[in-house]
């Protein structure tokens, strides 16, 4: 399943974790209330596991340290908007 | 199968208060396995299932949201991580998967919850960052505030147990290890915890026999299984065999014959063999442990912590609320010197949700006077109620973690604010309270000297001034065997704040676990810390210990110490030197 989502550069973007504790719970939760609003499932991948972006234990569980490289990934064109403010929020480091 | 057979297994793991035990084994676990019902229900009854859930979670979800209206505006960084907290009732992991698993397998809303947030949990399992780890506590505790309205019970029923068993749990609770009552357990073993985590302070001031941190114990031990508890070898022996179970037989009347005759002579002084005399005190907790304290013959409180009522609570209390605890106990205690510690808050005391939930070190993160400095009002409302507790009695003014100059400045700002307060509502209060720091962090003992100009005395917490000395981790097991009071490194740093003190003529007691154990004394004693407070079941021994010390010798044993380089010569020149002394202090 991992390797297809290279493929679909339409609907994935990379970006870097840069807040310094990592995603801990508060920057978890933000991600999980945006991937929310999704039509469909929103994946975040670390390290070749995938996570439900839509579950904040699910994210928490993919142990995210400060200088991960992650994917973002939605399934559909209807989602590119919420994909955008993910990572929008990411890389904003979450407000930290 | 299971392995109730006759094949005789031992668990090593970390003796968590001394004394044998022997019984049959009854397991808990945090959502209470023998609790919960499990039955399989039709198309309709799922669809009620379903509905049931998420009353449950409702339910739980406005009893969070109550928590978080009750505190404090300014306690912004904190509502955020309950927030954050609140999120979990309704992740999809936990929530539509309980959800899917009810209309899928067709069984009842508990049973489901069960599963789901055991999955979930078991996702935690192999990841190393403690904080990540302790992150399934808290699904643990979301999914057991949602149980608990589905089955109308209110977490672990420890108090309802009514056979005499020893419990065999993942992890305990301080409030779960309160309820137990000890007509009706005899010991407990628990997979997580360390000899200084919280639920092994109160099991060894209940004086019953535990073993903490043993890993995997509640997946070897069936319930019903004969189980040896050996708090003081720290192990534990399943199903054992014929002559394992008659030695140890005569081991625990031994150790009980000889528990008798030290709480005989427990109620007279600890003079040495030289005529010095030495002032044991208690550190409690709870108001109820005033009991144990004096019947174990406690000339006073030496540490009175003050978590718990925070934590019981899941509130800050009022003013009013801390004041009659604590003159409750200064009352009972009267006219022996009750020393109260302000709020030392940290992840391992306090609800976890509210207080450490973003911290990825939280030993070293905003805890106790850094959280009060930060929380002025909190820190005020605390610090006048001591005040005001100070007029029953004799109370003296403990401030935790104290690292530098400018935090004792700030404390005594705002002990000046309280008193100013207290006068202009008129409410009766002592001025004459002592005012104290804990010795626990290394910087203090550098700058000891200075900080003495501002205080009355300095109480040295073992606990934390080795953990942080050591740069230790004590809740993390591979480092726990570098946790050793004796390590040259430590008493060097004890005899610098003897010194400092000393210069400038204030008192010095120590409130550490290391004052409990036997072993250490000759070395405490060389170092002359006259006041030492420990767990009241500590008490007699340490007395019997001192009454056959000779100060003299105990200042060369001091001399001797400091010549060596590491914990285990320390150790074993003690042990050497006071064997007939030791044999039976938990320690063997």
């Amino acid at each position: 399943m991992e390797n297809t989502l290279e493929e679909n550069s339409l609907y994935t973007r990379r970006v870097t974790i840069s807040n310094s504790l990592g995603m801990h719970a508060r920057p978890a939760a933000k991600i999980a209330e945006i991937a929310g609003k999704a039509v469909h499932n929103v994946w975040i991948i670390n390290d070749n596991s995938k996570a439900d972006a839509q579950s904040v234990i699910d994210i928490l569980s993919l142990c995210i340290i400060e200088g991960s490289l992650v994917t973002v990934e939605v399934e559909s064109a209807n989602d590119v908007e919420i994909l955008d403010e993910i990572i929008k929020l990411i890389e904003s480091g979450f407000g930290e | 199968m299971g392995n109730s057979g006759s094949e005789q297994v031992v668990i090593n793991g970390i003796g968590g208060s001394p004394g044998i035990c022997i019984g049959k084994a009854y397991i808990v676990d945090r959502e209470g396995v023998d609790v919960i019902k499990r039955y399989r229900v039709d198309e309709a009854g799922a669809a009620q299932e379903i509905n049931r859930f998420k009353n449950a979670v409702e339910k739980a979800r406005q009893e969070h949201a109550a928590v978080i209206d009750s505190l404090d505006d300014d306690l912004g960084s904190e509502l955020n991580i309950l927030e954050a907290h609140m999120v979990l009732y309704k992740d999809k992991m936990i929530y539509e998967k309980t959800v899917d698993t009810i209309n899928n397998e067709k069984i009842n809303a508990e049973w489901a919850l069960k599963k789901v947030s055991r999955q979930a949990r078991l996702r935690f399992k192999n990841v190393d960052d403690p904080y990540l780890k302790s992150r399934a506590d808290d699904i643990a505790q979301v999914a057991e505030k949602v149980m608990s309205h589905l089955t109308g019970v209110q977490d672990i029923k420890i108090s309802e147990i009514n056979k005499r068993v020893v419990l065999v749990a993942h992890d305990l609770s301080p409030a779960d290890t309160s309820q137990i009552q000890l007509e009706q357990i005899q010991g407990f073993v628990t997979d997580r915890g360390g000899k200084d985590s919280h639920t092994s302070i109160i099991a060894k001031s209940l004086r019953i026999p535990s073993v903490v941190g043993l890993g995997k114990a509640t997946a070897g031990v069936a319930n019903d299984d004969l189980i040896i508890v050996d708090g003081g070898g720290g192990k534990i022996i399943i199903n054992p065999d014929e002559e394992t179970l008659i030695r140890y037989e005569e081991r625990k009347v031994r150790f009980e014959r000889y528990h008798a005759g030290l709480e005989r002579s427990s109620y007279l002084p600890a003079v040495t063999k030289d005529g010095e005399t030495y002032t044991l005190l208690s550190n409690i907790e709870l108001v109820e442990e005033v009991v144990s304290a004096r019947d174990n013959g406690a000339e006073g409180i030496g540490l009175f912590r003050t978590e718990f009522l925070y934590l019981d609570l899941k509130r800050f209390p009022t003013e009013e609320e801390l004041y009659s605890r604590y003159k409750e106990v200064v009352e009972l205690m009267a006219p022996a010197p009750v020393t109260i510690r302000t709020l030392d808050i940290n992840g391992d005391k306090v609800n976890p949700s509210l207080f450490s939930l973003e911290e990825a070190n939280p030993a070293l993160g905003l805890r106790a006077v850094r959280f009060c400095l930060k929380n002025p009002q909190v820190f005020l409302t605390q610090i006048k109620a001591i005040l005001r507790a100070g007029a029953s009695g004799n109370v003296k003014l403990l401030i935790p973690m104290i690292s530098c100059v400018s935090e004792i400045v700030q404390v005594r700002e705002i002990i000046d604010q309280a008193v100013n307060e207290l006068e202009k509502e008129n409410k009766e209060f002592s001025g004459k309270v002592a005012l104290g720091i804990m010795i626990e962090v290394p910087s203090a003992v550098i700058v000891a000297e200075k900080l003495a100009e501002y205080v009355d005395f300095f109480s040295i917490g073992t606990n934390d001034l080795i953990q942080y000395s050591m740069a230790i981790d004590r809740r993390n097991r591979q480092v726990a065997h570098l946790y050793q009071p004796l390590e040259p490194s430590v008493i060097h740093m004890i005899r610098l704040t003897r010194e400092a003190a000393d210069k400038k003529g204030i008192d010095l007691a120590m409130c550490g676990e290391m004052a409990g154990e036997p072993v250490n004394i000759p070395i405490l004693m060389g170092l002359d810390i006259k006041e030492l407070s420990m767990n009241p079941g500590s008490i007699p021994t340490v007395k019997q210990m001192i009454r056959n010390l000779d100060s003299s010798e105990t200042r060369k044993d001091l001399e001797k110490a400091l010549t060596l380089s590491t914990a285990r010569e320390v150790r074993q020149m003690i042990s050497d030197k006071y064997k007939e002394l030791l044999v039976f202090n938990g320690q063997e």
